[in-house]
């Protein structure tokens, strides 16, 4: 390890409750903006959400239709693969076993996509059961776009590049099939307790 | 966010390939537009660097830090010279 | 300075920080003397990395600032009021600290004697930091290029070199044109606001003489800047840009 420099801390905030930070994670009070690319500015009047893949029958919201749906405000916890953590983070949105009620299949994987491209992959049982929304508030006002408005997708027990900006669908597939950031080395998984950064960990 | 540019990823790119590969120049697999490596748009505040054709806008290139070891996958621009950047390429 | 080549090597070194000036309200230079340092081209950058008592490391780039020939290396930071590291570098630093550091790094915005002229450098904000070093070194090589600057920050009081560039102007040496953004003297001579089309069009040589264009800062203002170029007529291969985050332009 390289010597310290002298009077180094940066933009990190010390913790009260250590149990609620996973290992090797630091926390701040910003909210860093990290992308992988331009961020995309979809009309609303032309964005919708869409369940499709392996599904008996599709289905798709447009933006009224989707704040129309029962939502919840959740307060969670998100933890970025590149070290950060944020507590206490509110949110509004539509829990996905909301979205995927009526939705038969049987299979167990989903691909979440968004506008410019991006993609992440979970398994059925990781957004499930009160564990994921597609939000589209963030601390009581509209998510910006910076931060993945109109919506995105928030699945804050898992490292947060799996939690996909701009999200516009979520894909049913047979397998598990490594998105974006998963084919470029990191973990299919992403459980931040058992610190699954990357493939092999 | 602002995007940078390939003069950013210098470092990381030195490091994997043991030379300099900014003056390198290559083209866009999706769109085949010709670019040297430090014109293409770079996103390095992400887990990791995303490098895109300044024409089409699509990734050709990928780094990522794992562990301590640089990964760098350039599999969508394609190296004119296989050899890579020469240091002083005169204008 | 040591002049081994090292090929194919980029390694890490802790160089001591030997002294620390301050060039504006927000940026300071920082004199360094690495043990293992094999010269540098003007235009060329260093990696920085900062490590905490615990283990937690931050690394940013930044460019030398101090000509090949100078005789020692220099950087000049800009501290922006969200930064990780440029915080640290810039209000914390000081003299007989150590920094870890890796370079020189870089070999597309470089230029060196050999390459001619007449060069034409843009800078916005704290991009003008290599533009420096390129300076120096014309100035050292006796370079016989015509060497034009164009240099846009805020207000006065953020120009970084300023008494050594007005200094170089007004010797006749370098043509040196200033353009403030946000605020100027009443008595201001220079140009004002950001620089556009019609301000390049007076400033930059006619696309017949072939100048080097090296442009620098902003990723915003390295697009304008270059764009407008190559709408004058100046060939896109001799442009070369470098875009920096967020700066006082």
């Amino acid at each position: 390890m390289s010597p310290a420099s002298r009077g180094f801390f940066g933009r990190r905030r010390p913790v009260a409750d250590p149990a609620r930070v996973p290992p090797g994670q630091y926390v701040t009070d910003d909210f860093p903006v990290l992308s992988a690319g331009p961020t995309p500015h979809t009309p609303l009047d032309e964005w919708s959400f869409t369940i499709h893949g392996a599904v008996e029958e599709p289905v798709s919201w447009p933006w009224e239709e989707f704040l129309a749906l029962p939502s919840e405000t959740v307060t969670v916890d998100i933890h970025c693969v590149t070290k950060w953590s944020k507590l206490d983070t509110a949110w509004k949105g539509v829990s996905v076993d909301v979205l995927l009620q009526g939705v038969e299949t049987s299979v167990d994987y989903v691909t979440a996509w968004s506008d410019g491209g991006y993609t992440t992959n979970l398994s059925l049982e990781e957004v499930t059961g009160g564990k994921a929304w597609v939000a589209y508030e963030y601390g009581g006002e509209p998510l910006e776009p910076e931060h993945g408005g109109p919506a995105r997708l928030l699945v804050p027990h898992l490292y947060f590049w799996k939690s996909a900006k701009w999200v516009r669908g979520l894909t049913l597939t047979p397998d598990d099939e490594p998105g974006f950031w998963e084919t470029y080395g990191y973990h299919n998984h992403g459980d931040p307790w058992l610190e699954q950064r990357y493939q092999g960990d | 966010m602002e995007a940078l540019d390939g003069n950013a990823i210098a470092g990381q790119l030195f490091e994997y390939f043991g030379r300099e590969m900014t003056t390198a120049v290559g083209t866009c697999a999706h769109c085949g537009a010709p670019g040297t490596l430090a014109e293409l748009v770079v996103y390095v505040r992400a887990p990791g660097a995303v490098v895109r054709c300044r024409h089409c806008g699509d990734v050709v290139m990928v780094l990522v830090s794992a562990r301590g070891t640089m990964r760098v996958a350039m599999d969508d621009f394609h190296l004119l010279d296989p050899a890579g950047g020469r240091p002083d390429a005169s204008a | 300075m040591a002049r081994a080549a090292l090929p194919g090597r980029l390694t890490w070194q802790l160089a001591t920080v030997v002294e620390v000036i301050e060039e504006t309200a927000r940026t300071k230079s920082i004199v360094l003397e690495p043990p293992a340092w094999q010269g540098h081209q003007a235009g060329q950058h260093v990696d920085v990395r900062l490590t905490a008592e615990d283990g937690y490391q931050a690394e940013r780039s930044y460019s030398i600032a101090s000509g090949p020939e100078d005789g020692h290396l220099v950087l000049t930071v800009e501290r922006l009021d969200d930064g990780e590291v440029s915080p640290y570098l810039v209000d914390e630093l000081r003299a007989g600290d150590e920094l870890e550091l890796r370079g020189p790094i870089g070999g597309y915005f470089v230029w060196k004697e050999s390459l001619g002229g007449p060069l034409l450098l843009v800078a916005g904000g704290s991009g003008v930091v290599p533009f420096r070093s390129i300076l120096h070194h014309w100035a050292a090589a006796r370079s016989a290029a015509a060497v034009r600057l164009l240099y846009s920050s805020r207000s006065l009081d953020e120009v970084i070199f300023r008494d050594e560039l007005m200094r170089l102007g007004t010797d006749g040496q370098v043509d040196i044109r200033f353009t403030l953004t946000r605020s100027w003297p009443e008595d201001w001579e220079g140009y004002r606001g950001r620089i556009d089309q019609e301000l390049l069009h007076e400033v930059a040589w006619p696309p017949q003489q072939r100048p080097l264009i090296y442009i620098c800062g902003p990723s915003g203002f390295v697009e304008t800047a270059a764009s407008a170029l190559v709408h004058e007529g100046h060939e896109p291969t001799r442009i070369r840009t470098e875009r920096f985050g967020p700066t006082g332009t």
